[in-house]
């Protein structure tokens, strides 16, 4: 439907007797369509950015420097596939940071009473589930917005992190555990744990997404709520486990923090929650509900994760970076809406 | 409100270039037509309109012209091009070829201003106004009088001058949402007329009205055809058509296939023409064996809108269910489906106890509901025929775990084609589809979850004769496959002619049953019970 002026109009039927339509299975497929695809956009965003990079800096294209970059957008990264799935249903989770402030505080507790790797990784991803639940029973029971409530649990969670942690870092953690977030996961080609995750639960999330019941049902839901209800679709055990599963995703990001930087302060993840919604957005999905692939996700992050990389290689400050980011996430969003508007208007 | 200021200036001046009156006149006439124009001077003509969208000609070298002072009725079937045609005159659709003459002016409209700019004015189905808004504010946005700052007392003024002209008997401070959708259609005139505008293009207005508020709407096309406008009047109702209408043009399949006089045509010969065949108006009852009892209820109780529903449904019966709008059929209904939770009462499907918590157990024990309100309720419009075909019963299309896409289309070409869905492909959107074709789709939505009962609220509902024999046709077939079928619906021809039974609902509870043949099978009767006359009566 975007490429109404493209196509030639067709000639007047001849009036003959025909049976009256016919019904084709499938969509013809328009090149049009194709190169509008914000997938498509998304590829050739990478791709200048990747060359962009490339030519400005010599270290750009170096393996060790791409693996070590990987570990600054990795955790977000896993708590965007999640966050992805919330907007899908026109729902959000803000407190996602908070919940991580709160993960890593048991984490980093138990771990200064001697409590064994494994156990650290299961507080983690157990406070997450938790907090995830929280949110999930408060906006499924009261029907307040998610994004009010996840505002309202935001600052419970941080809350109680700041609260019980004062001015203290927690800083002793067993050696192994460290091991999960400072070494690569595989050597060749260099691998960091929080990556290898990332991949493999991005594979997991677009199966689930695009191949199965589930994930057809969650698309209804985020076209018309209503529809899908009448239609059978239990929404809200499914909105329930999407806000327990983000939570769950959080804790995982905050095991993965931890291990990485050896050290827990009550502002641990700060302003995440953010970083994660742009992830989410640059990679098409609708913030209106009922449209968004992980693929796009995923571009996103690479998107968001290598021209942060190429602008600090560049020596660009932390927050001109930030602006930059900004006007990329405006301008990308807004170009296919106008190109859209000017090819395809009826 | 006060935000709209800034585009007032702008907006007025277009409109006010084009009057040669002073907005003081409200009261008068607008053309002073006491003498009458010549029929032959069109106010408004289109020619040669064609306007395709992917797939899909919507019209194809469509004209016509609307003459002041008179009625002209656009009839033609769901899907035949008419709301195109309106979209078109209102500035929305750019048509692809053709043109468009306002007076002796060619006209290009590229948005819905230019069209108010060019005198054209349009009142939809369903209205599409501000309900937090009052009626002045909804009346004048866009247009609002002063300059920088709003000049709220010439609003009301001006208002209060626009409702008394159509005898509306609401204030101009009355929010909008307060009103009644009749009272709606009448702040949508008054915008009309605030707009001066010349043609009024009316969009079924009379389908969510009582007859009582259709009979008033009819006063005010009368006085609105007095002054001079031109009016197109767009219904599925023939009785409408021949009541209000000075000429008709008939729509099929986005051609013109005809257009005269109403006085010189008869009610047979518009169908024929709509349908391209002449359509059997009565509705051919099956005679089949009804069968043994699968649904049964007791003492079905809620809060506050129904009280001790209780009725045994069988094999092959449609056992109708009539009564007023807000007689708390579609209540009930939802409640059997899981929507709701009874206060009260007793459900036995296939002779065990059933409980539905949510409407996945009631799909799950064979229970089917085609909601009323198909746009929010039944279609989920962003998504293609094929997703809405198979949305119900994911799981028969599930394979290792995966939905099997090929296993779907093929669900959706039997489904769709047995339906006789028109559509360019089966991955179509939905919400691109014609109200009569989107219905038939969630229809097959219900289908292909293979139910013992079905339950129809109003499926009929806003769709024209055609798809409506189409629908009656498969009720029919669905009681014969051996289905259960309730229907729901405020068409007392419809519920009599399919049903062997029907209960008649009034205020949440239930007036009376009568079988087909039987004692109190009459309209009369029906209505009479429906309306709280009969129940009166008995009481004193």
């Amino acid at each position: 439907m975007t490429d109404l002026a493209l196509r030639p109009s067709q000639p007047a039927a001849a009036p003959q007797p025909k049976p009256r339509y016919t019904v084709a299975d499938r969509a013809p497929r328009r090149l049009s369509d194709f190169l509008l695809r914000w997938e498509t956009i998304l590829v050739i965003l990478l791709a200048a950015v990747i060359i962009g990079n490339t030519l400005l800096s010599p270290y750009f294209l170096d393996l060790y420097n791409l693996a070590d970059t990987t570990y600054n957008f990795s955790e977000k990264a896993i708590i965007a596939l999640g966050m992805a799935l919330l907007i899908l249903v026109r729902e959000i989770d803000l407190s996602i940071a908070a919940i991580m402030a709160l993960a890593a505080l048991a984490i980093g507790s138990l771990a200064a009473h001697g409590v064994a790797p494994p156990l650290l990784i299961l507080a983690g991803l157990g406070v997450g589930l938790l907090c995830g639940a929280v949110n999930g029973l408060l906006v499924t029971r009261t029907g307040v917005p998610s994004i009010v409530i996840t505002i309202g649990t935001m600052s419970l969670f941080r809350g109680i992190a700041q609260v019980t942690l004062g001015d203290q870092a927690l800083t002793t953690y067993p050696d192994s555990y460290l091991a999960l977030g400072q070494s690569y996961f595989i050597t060749m080609p260099p691998t960091p744990l929080s990556f290898l995750i990332f991949l493999v639960l991005a594979i997991v999330f677009g199966v689930v997404l695009h191949g199965t019941a589930i994930g057809r049902q969650l698309f209804a839901i985020g076209a018309n709520p209503v529809a899908a209800r009448f239609a059978g679709i239990r929404v809200d055990r499914l909105r329930f486990a999407l806000f327990t599963l983000s939570g769950l995703l959080a804790g995982l990001a905050a095991v993965l923090l931890t291990a990485r930087i050896g050290v827990v302060r009550p502002n641990i993840a700060l302003g995440w929650e953010l970083d994660v919604v742009t992830m989410v957005v640059l990679g098409g999905v609708a913030i209106s509900g009922g449209v968004g692939t992980i693929l796009g996700v995923v571009l996103a992050v690479f998107v968001l994760g290598l021209a942060t990389f190429g602008l600090s290689l560049m020596n660009v400050p932390g927050i001109v970076i930030n602006v930059l980011l900004g006007l990329l996430l405006i301008l990308s969003i807004a170009a296919p809406i106008v190109i859209r508007r000017f090819f395809g208007r009826f | 409100m006060r935000v709209c200021s800034g585009f007032d200036a702008a907006l007025i001046r277009p409109a006010g270039h084009l009057l040669p009156f002073t907005r003081e006149k409200e009261n008068t006439p607008l053309f002073h037509l006491n003498r009458p124009l010549m029929p032959s001077d069109p106010v408004l003509t289109l020619a040669g309109i064609s306007k395709s969208f992917p797939g899909v000609r919507a019209l194809s070298d469509v004209g016509f012209s609307l003459y002041p002072g008179q009625v002209t009725a656009l009839i033609g079937e769901n899907g035949a091009g008419k709301s195109t045609i309106v979209k078109t005159l209102t500035g929305i659709y750019l048509p692809d070829e053709g043109s468009l003459t306002v007076g002796q002016e060619a006209k290009h409209f590229s948005s819905p201003r230019d069209a108010w700019a060019a005198g054209i004015a349009a009142i939809h189905q369903e209205t599409v106004m501000f309900d937090e808004l009052t009626v002045a504010e909804n009346i004048f946005t866009g247009h609002m009088p002063g300059g920088t700052l709003i000049d709220w007392a010439e609003a009301r003024r001006r208002t209060a001058a626009l409702l008394k002209r159509i005898d509306a008997d609401f204030k101009p401070e009355t929010k909008l949402k307060r009103l009644s959708v009749a009272q709606q259609h009448m702040v949508e005139i008054a915008r009309a007329l605030s707009h001066e505008a010349k043609v009024i293009i009316m969009d079924e207005p009379t389908a969510a009205l009582s007859s009582h508020e259709i009979q008033e709407l009819f006063r005010i096309v009368d006085q609105l055809k007095a002054e001079g406008h031109a009016i197109l009047f767009i219904s599925h109702k023939f009785d409408e058509i021949f009541r209000v209408s000075d000429r008709w043009v008939c729509l099929r399949d986005g051609e013109k296939v005809g257009e005269g006089l109403t006085r010189d045509v008869r009610e047979p010969d518009l169908v024929r023409l709509m349908v391209g065949r002449p359509v059997d108006q009565i509705f051919p009852k099956r005679a089949l064996t009804i069968g043994e009892t699968v649904l049964e209820v007791e003492g079905l109780s809620n809060a506050t809108e129904f009280e001790d529903i209780g009725f045994t449904l069988r094999r092959r019966e449609i056992l109708g269910f009539y009564g007023l709008v807000g007689a708390g059929r579609s209540e009930v209904m939802q409640c059997l489906f899981g929507m709701s939770r009874p206060t009260r009462g007793r459900v036995t499907l296939e002779g065990r106890p059933f409980v539905a918590k949510a409407p996945a157990d009631a799909i799950a024990a064979g229970i089917a509901y085609v909601p009323e309100d198909r746009q929010h309720q039944g279609a989920v419009l962003p998504l293609g025929i094929r997703e809405n075909t198979t949305l119900a019963s994911l799981g028969a299309h599930v394979r290792y775990g995966f939905l099997s896409r090929n296993s779907e289309r093929a669900a959706t070409r039997m489904l769709g084609t047995r339906l006789a869905v028109k559509a360019a492909h089966w991955e179509q959107r939905l919400g691109e589809l014609s109200g009569g074709n989107q219905q038939k789709v969630v229809i097959a939505k219900w289908l292909a979850t293979k139910p013992k009962v079905v339950i129809l609220d109003e499926p009929t509902k806003g769709i024209d004769v055609g798809s409506k024999a189409a629908v009656h046709d498969f009720i029919g077939e669905l009681a014969e496959d051996g289905l259960a079928v309730i229907l729901v619906s405020s068409e007392l021809p419809e519920v009599m002619g399919l049903a062997d039974r029907i209960i008649v609902m009034h205020e949440g509870q239930m007036v009376t049953a009568v079988t087909r043949g039987g004692p109190g099978w009459s309209a009369e009767a029906i209505v009479a019970a429906a309306t709280g006359a009969d129940h009166q009566a008995v009481a004193a």
